[in-house]
């Protein structure tokens, strides 16, 4: 009775500071870790923070390392949404900027009103086929998505691998394998002048809001979000289980293929082995710290971006290795996750039942 | 024409033996009803920490010791927070594998520094002398590191401990009925615990195997992808130690032959070679489906009554 009193803003608040103590323990623990590894937190931690917010230039980084992770972000959440783990973000990632940049090298001469978005579409279709075979061997042979995912991950990458050493490789340009450049009217435009924030902004904005209206404001939405959280609910609703899995995986899988096709068409440009690293594993972090909320996700993903970027200047000025951020990330999801172990269950039903007892 | 044969075998069950040692201590843990997915940063840790202990001991195999202990400490945490906590499990592996990608990558750093390839004591082949005689098959099998004969005896041994001691039969019970084990007095955190740490320390022998055995440093990002190949074995094997070892040598040979390909004139492009095992995978599990060992509880934290 009492919650149901409290005014938004203050549950609003409940919810956040959760996520806060997760990140600045895991920060703490990796602070001290340094430590122990002889190189200075403190020293580490301003330059990361300088690296990060030290100009214009740098702080609108932020936002160009975050645009692929509000993708990855959103896939894992999609997916989890409706009750499945997507590890497979990684190759959805891979295939949209395949599909992406096939489509981007090709048919010169169209309008970019045209090229682009049709750039765009591509690399969403690219993903989401990634996606609904996932789905389609779940619900057709049983195949665990675990291992499905994790193993179109690797055909995904030998796969861009053959083709930048083959069948897309650009001989012109020079022996390193990578594809031809996109062409100029399925570019990204930047938005913001001198610095290389681009249009991918907006695109990760509209993808948010289009994550809210879906799963909020339709019906579609809803079955995905009840099936998710209890098939059982949901079959007895009459709701088809498989059905809707498959079109969340879609969109899942498609948000990532998107994420991929838009770091080709603005920061990398060409097609290369292995551009994205650990992107897609990154998603997975973003969208737990930020709950599988579009809020969350957005503050998050800006986030990860942030230490992402300012981690390279980390690395110059303090010598601490970049992959340092990784060790935080990794903490900040065992953190999250590991919520029960902050609640205090146990204690806090001793405390009520004292007071219930001293009532009576 | 015999000789090709001899060094394709003698590749092939160099390639497979770190996916064979992790994957036997994932039938454990996937028996036990854990999917451990954070196997890949454990090897990982494992193959660093293999370098490390080598490099400051001046032994292999208290090197890879080094990477045993290192990596009980991370299953230990891995289990806390899947079993006593009861996250989700691919989760916690995911935090493992990221963690994992920053702990070596520093550490390697700060010890090593950058791009100096370490001067360190690794496996060295022992020749087994009379079984090394026979032809073909002696020099490619009895000619191998320490650690290749000892996974390949653990093979037996844990198919014996798993199918036919009370040991695995409360494993696999615990797997398939969680609940039903807890009515008989039979303790499921402790063996998930248990089987947890096992396969850590097995994917730490692994991965120090492939610092070790098949190179001679470690490099960032080595195992790149082997501990999920090791998952797909364990799949393809159903969940047996036999039929892991069977997956592991068609794992290796897709491997070995990808070598062996780029030096002959057949045009199959070497990706696809390495591709193979994941097709292959992805396809087996959807055809076994129902004669699958897989453990009923698979994925699902147990709740103590």
């Amino acid at each position: 009775m009492r919650k149901a009193n409290k005014n938004k803003l203050v549950r609003f608040l409940e919810e956040l500071y959760y996520p806060v103590i997760a990140v600045v323990v895991a920060i703490l623990i990796s602070g001290l870790m340094m430590q122990a590894l002889g190189f200075d937190p403190i020293n580490a931690y301003m330059y990361l923070f300088q690296g990060a917010f030290g100009s214009v230039a740098s702080f609108s980084e932020n936002f160009v390392k975050g645009i692929p992770l509000v993708f990855m972000g959103l896939s894992f959440a999609m997916a989890m949404r409706s009750g499945i783990i997507n590890l497979g973000a990684t190759g959805q990632l891979y295939i949209g900027a395949l599909f992406g940049t096939f489509v981007g090298t090709h048919f010169a001469g169209l309008p970019i009103f045209i090229h682009l978005p049709l750039t765009l579409i591509a690399g969403f279709l690219g993903g989401g086929l990634m996606g609904w075979i996932v789905s389609f061997l779940k619900s057709r042979f049983g195949a665990s998505e675990l291992i499905t995912t994790i193993m179109l991950n690797n055909i995904a990458i030998q796969l861009i691998s053959y083709m930048v050493t083959g069948p897309m490789k650009d001989n012109a340009s020079s022996s390193f394998p990578q594809s031809a450049r996109i062409l100029e009217s399925a570019e990204l435009p930047i938005i913001l002048e001198g610095t290389r924030l681009h249009a991918g902004l907006i695109i990760a904005i509209l993808a948010i809001v289009f994550y809210y209206v879906f799963l909020w404001w339709t019906r579609r939405g809803y079955e995905v979000r009840v099936v998710g959280a209890n098939r059982y609910a949901g079959i007895y609703a009459g709701m088809n289980v498989r059905k809707n899995q498959m079109i969340a995986m879609m969109i899942a899988g498609g948000m990532a293929g998107l994420g991929g096709c838009i770091e080709i068409l603005s920061v990398q440009t060409r097609l290369m082995q292995a551009f994205a690293g650990n992107t897609g594993f990154d998603g997975v972090a973003v969208a737990l710290l930020g709950n599988n909320t579009p809020v969350g996700i957005g503050v998050s993903a800006f986030l990860f971006g942030m230490l992402n970027n300012g981690s390279s200047t980390m690395e110059m000025l303090a010598r601490v290795p970049n992959a340092m951020i990784y060790m935080i990330q990794g903490l900040i999801i065992l953190l999250v996750v590991g919520r029960n172990m902050f609640r205090f269950e146990g204690i806090r039903k001793k405390i009520r039942r004292k007071k219930r007892a001293k009532e009576a | 024409m015999i000789e090709m044969i001899t060094s394709f075998l003698s590749t092939d069950l160099r390639m497979a033996t770190p996916l064979l040692i992790a994957a036997l201590g994932l039938v454990y843990c996937s028996r036990s009803g854990i999917v451990n997915i954070g196997v890949e940063g454990m090897m990982l840790i494992g193959s660093l920490m293999g370098v490390v202990g080598s490099y400051y001991t001046g032994s292999a195999l208290l090197g890879a010791l080094v990477a045993i202990g290192v990596n009980l400490i991370v299953s230990l945490v891995f289990a806390f927070f899947a079993v006593t906590i009861k996250a989700d499990q691919n989760v916690i592996g995911t935090a493992i594998n990221t963690f994992a990608t920053g702990l070596t990558v520093t550490v390697n750093r700060v010890i090593f520094g950058v791009g100096t390839s370490q001067n360190i004591e690794v496996f060295e082949r022992v020749k087994i002398p009379v079984l090394s005689e026979i032809p073909i098959i002696g020099e490619a099998v009895f000619d191998q590191a320490i650690l290749v004969y000892i996974a390949l005896i653990a093979v037996p041994v844990l198919w014996f401990i798993l199918m036919k001691t009370s040991l695995g039969l409360k494993i696999r019970s615990v797997g398939e009925n969680p609940q039903a084990c807890d009515t008989v007095g039979i303790n499921v955190y402790r063996v998930r615990y248990g089987t947890i740490l096992f396969s850590g320390a097995l994917a730490g022998l692994a991965g120090a195997y492939v610092s070790m055995g098949q190179l001679n440093s470690f490099t960032e990002d080595m195992i790149a992808g082997r501990g999920f190949i090791a998952l797909a074995a364990v799949v393809l094997g159903n969940y047996m130690p036999g039929g892991v070892l069977a997956a592991t040598l068609i794992f290796g040979a897709a491997s070995a032959l990808q070598y062996r390909m780029q030096a002959t004139a057949i045009s199959v492009p070497y990706q696809f070679w390495l591709m193979l095992p994941y097709v292959i995978t992805i396809i087996a599990i959807c055809l076994y489906r129902k004669s699958s060992n897989q453990a009923a509880s698979t994925g699902k934290p147990y709740n103590k009554q």
